[in-house]
């Protein structure tokens, strides 16, 4: 089925491709009816554009957000005069995008190896799982990865990311459960260093945003980094899940205050979520998405492409 | 940050009052309020428009009464519908006649399905139970060495098993739950717990999987783990887990966030079944029965004063509060040892952030949420210290305290003098704020006032 709707039988998949096919797995009654009122026929009235804002919000995109979509269209439909479905649907399409590529990717710059990459967020979205993924992906890309264990809080963590890398050929600095997650990240970047690796990628425990010590805790292991080379951690990831509701745009607020979250990992995009709520988090926060999670695989984790996604959010 | 419903509600009922009657001209801007609150809460689209309808049917046609306002009388339709919703049933648990009962622990990855285990491995302890722990995850790596580590944390019991290098798979499941059931009997374990990998509900292996083991250990009770934090699909994978399973309840995890969790009244409607339990942060204790009424606040954003009352009835020593409350009050009699015993006892109820979480964020309590992030929980103890650090006759009469004594303060409690002259100002602020409660009773019949408000909405 999959295969049909998107006219590649025989072909592996490109990055895209399996992108829209994760977020398009199962069509859904929601994406019926986006196909059903954005379908060429239909006249674009207060009423279409009305039932559209319930489609957007259906998806996690958020009240305010929704809204400000609309209104974009209701003033473009007039000024344009745009009469049918198909012109309402490239128009939405257009204004999704536009949200979404205007965030700035921001350009890291590594004056000293290793890279290091901080990887944060709540309990469950799947940090230590993104972590061994994406060791992988750099692997795949012939650099050296060097794996630390800094989630020294949850059960079994440090046992779990060890696996991943076993997984991927990676080696890992480990502390024991209850150590202190920047002594972890101290003798990691020393043994970064010293091996001259390319990237080091940090796990950190999941904690919510609201708690303020261990907030505090990941400013701490920003700045035992610093002290390795003035511009790490280069890059701070905050992994969210695809099934997360308008609480999103508030984990990305308050993380991004504390450990200046550079961008997000958005994971289970397997699942029947559609991970809306990054369109308000890039639209209020100026938050761009790096990598979108599909599966349980190594191989699972690739770089988000904001056409493919938008297009499996309308398309289904 | 959001601006509460009951706010929005008196800005779109300014004009009613004087108009006699709720009519669908004048409900219909109260109403989109209400919707957008209940989405901005994460309740389901379908649910919202569901509850939308009949809270309409409910309040058109309704006198204005004088006792309430329009937006008291509309509120108490929203929470009394939304109430009705999530139902009156508390946990519950259904025991088999022949133990061991047994629990099946559902849900997505990464919902909490490990550490809930945990958790109500230790509450069924405290009733007296003695639960049996088998996690059937062979897929993750290393969740059941987690679950292994949290049954040890709380002393109970855990079938370990042996993979014997059985490739993962639902024969290995199988077997590992056959083998805990016996093992469950032979060593007089009245509850085994059964947790689960985490699964998508799509998938249809392990989907299959699940209803293999549903059918092999008949159990009394099939969990449904659901993350608070969760969006509109909340309705898909409950729906799908009902569908598959016959779900006989929820857990809401991570409620100690700051997420409004309507989740909960979207999988409540889908599934029919209560939530049984809230899980309130990652120890082992941090499990709560539910309450309907209490969540409806949150969606709402009005606070939780049943929690806080009751939490403060839990810790605080009753006896102590009117002894302290009454010299307080006297005027001259509130002393520092009696600042520094209050501190203690408003310590016992937990975190100053938790407590002030439960405030509604209306009211005389308005922009304290907000504040909640910024509270130092390290001040109380730095103010103990510091009243620790003064002498006997210093403590009973601040009056004493003088600059060389301020000095010796703060280099005794590891403070600054600057840290102590704050204190002591605060002291004096609040010694002269009970004072005049004391005599005219205002600040007292004001409070007491908007408390009998709060209940009499419920």
């Amino acid at each position: 089925m999959l295969q049909s709707l998107f006219n590649t039988p025989e072909q592996k998949p490109g990055l895209m491709d399996r992108m829209k096919q994760a977020v398009a797995r199962t069509r859904t009654g929601l994406q019926e009816r986006m196909d059903d009122l954005l379908s060429l026929a239909r006249p674009v009235d207060e009423s279409a554009l009305e039932e559209l804002e319930g489609t957007l919000i259906a998806s996690d995109i958020g009240v305010a957000t929704s809204q400000e979509i609309i209104a974009q269209l209701r003033q473009q439909a007039s000024r344009r005069q745009i009469r049918d479905g198909a012109e309402l649907r490239h128009l939405l399409k257009a204004e999704m995008l536009r949200i979404l590529d205007s965030v700035p990717l921001g350009q890291r710059t590594v004056t000293a190896r290793p890279e290091v990459i901080l990887m944060v967020g709540v309990n469950g979205t799947g940090k230590t799982t993104t972590t061994g993924k994406l060791a992988a992906y750099f692997r795949e890309q012939g650099k050296s990865v060097l794996l630390c264990a800094a989630d020294t809080f949850r059960a079994a963590a440090i046992e779990q990311l060890e696996v991943w890398g076993q997984r991927a050929g990676v080696e890992m600095v480990r502390t024991r459960q209850g150590g202190d997650p920047s002594a972890a990240l101290y003798d990691a970047l020393q043994a970064a260093q010293a091996r001259g690796i390319d990237v080091l990628i940090v796990d950190t425990a999941g904690r919510l945003h609201t708690k303020n010590n261990l907030m505090a805790e990941l400013d701490k292991i920003r700045r035992t980094a610093r002290r390795f080379s003035a511009d790490a951690p280069h890059e701070t990831l905050l992994v969210m899940d695809a099934t997360t509701g308008q609480n999103g745009l508030q984990q990305a607020r308050l993380f991004t205050q504390a450990a200046a979250v550079s961008g997000i990992v958005l994971t289970k995009l397997d699942g029947t979520a559609k991970g809306g709520i990054v369109i308000a988090i890039a639209r209020e926060l100026q938050l761009p998405v790096r990598f979108v999670g599909i599966g349980e695989q190594m191989g699972d984790l690739i770089p988000f492409d904001s056409n493919a996604f938008v297009d499996s959010l309308l398309e289904g | 940050m959001f601006e509460n419903l009951s706010e929005k509600l008196q800005r779109t009922f300014k004009n009613l009052r004087g108009q006699g009657t709720v009519t669908e001209e004048n409900i219909g801007e109260a109403l989109k309020e209400i919707r957008i609150a209940l989405l901005e809460a994460d309740v389901n689209l379908n649910v919202v428009k569901d509850l939308i309808e009949h809270i309409r049917a409910k309040a058109v046609g309704q006198e204005v009464l004088t006792a309430l306002s329009p937006t008291e009388q509309v509120i108490k339709i929203v929470r009394d519908e939304l109430v009705a919703m999530l139902g009156t049933d508390t946990a519950r648990f259904k025991f088999a006649s022949q133990p061991p009962t047994v629990i099946l622990m559902a849900g997505l990855q990464g919902s909490g399905k490990t550490t809930t285990s945990g958790k109500l491995a230790a509450w069924l302890k405290k009733g007296g139970h003695r639960p049996l722990l088998v996690s059937v995850d062979v897929y993750r790596p290393a969740a059941r060495e987690q679950l292994q580590i949290v049954a040890k944390a709380i002393g109970a019991n855990l079938y370990e098993g042996d993979l014997k290098g059985e490739a993962a798979g639902p024969a290995l499941v199988e077997r590992l739950a056959k083998e805990a059931r016996r093992e469950a009997i032979i060593s007089g374990c009245d509850v085994m717990i059964v947790d689960t990998a985490g699964r998508l509900h799509i998938d249809e292996g392990l989907m299959t999987e699940m209803q293999r083991l549903k059918s092999l250990l008949n159990p009394q009770e099939i969990l449904f783990i659901a993350d608070a934090m969760t969006g509109q699909d909340a309705v898909r994978s409950a729906k799908e887990f009902h569908d598959r399973l016959a779900l006989t309840g929820t857990v809401l995890t991570k409620m100690d966030g700051d997420a409004r969790g309507g989740a909960a009244l979207s999988i409540r409607h889908v599934t029919g079944q209560p939530i049984k339990f809230i899980g309130m942060g990652e120890k082992p204790d941090a499990f709560e029965p539910f309450h309907p009424d209490r969540i409806v606040s949150r969606i709402l954003g009005m606070g939780d004063i049943m929690t806080l009352i009751e939490k403060a009835e839990e810790h605080l020593d009753r006896k102590k509060s009117e002894e302290l409350a009454k010299k307080a009050l006297m005027g001259d009699g509130f002393s520092l040892d009696d600042f520094r015993e209050q501190l203690r006892q408003i310590k016992k109820m937990g975190s100053l952030q938790s407590i002030i979480k439960m405030l509604p964020s209306v009211g005389p309590f308005q922009g304290m949420q907000q504040a909640a992030g910024n509270v130092d929980e390290k001040q109380f103890t730095r103010i103990e210290a510091i009243i620790n650090s003064m002498t006997a006759a210093e403590r009973k009469n601040h009056e004493l305290i003088s600059g060389s004594r301020r000095k010796r303060i703060a280099h005794g409690s590891g403070t600054s003098v600057q840290e102590v002259n704050q204190m002591l100002r605060q002291y004096v602020q609040m010694r002269k704020m009970f004072k005049s409660m004391g005599k005219g009773g205002a600040v007292q019949r004001r409070l007491m006032g908007s408390l009998a408000n709060m209940r009499g909405g419920r």
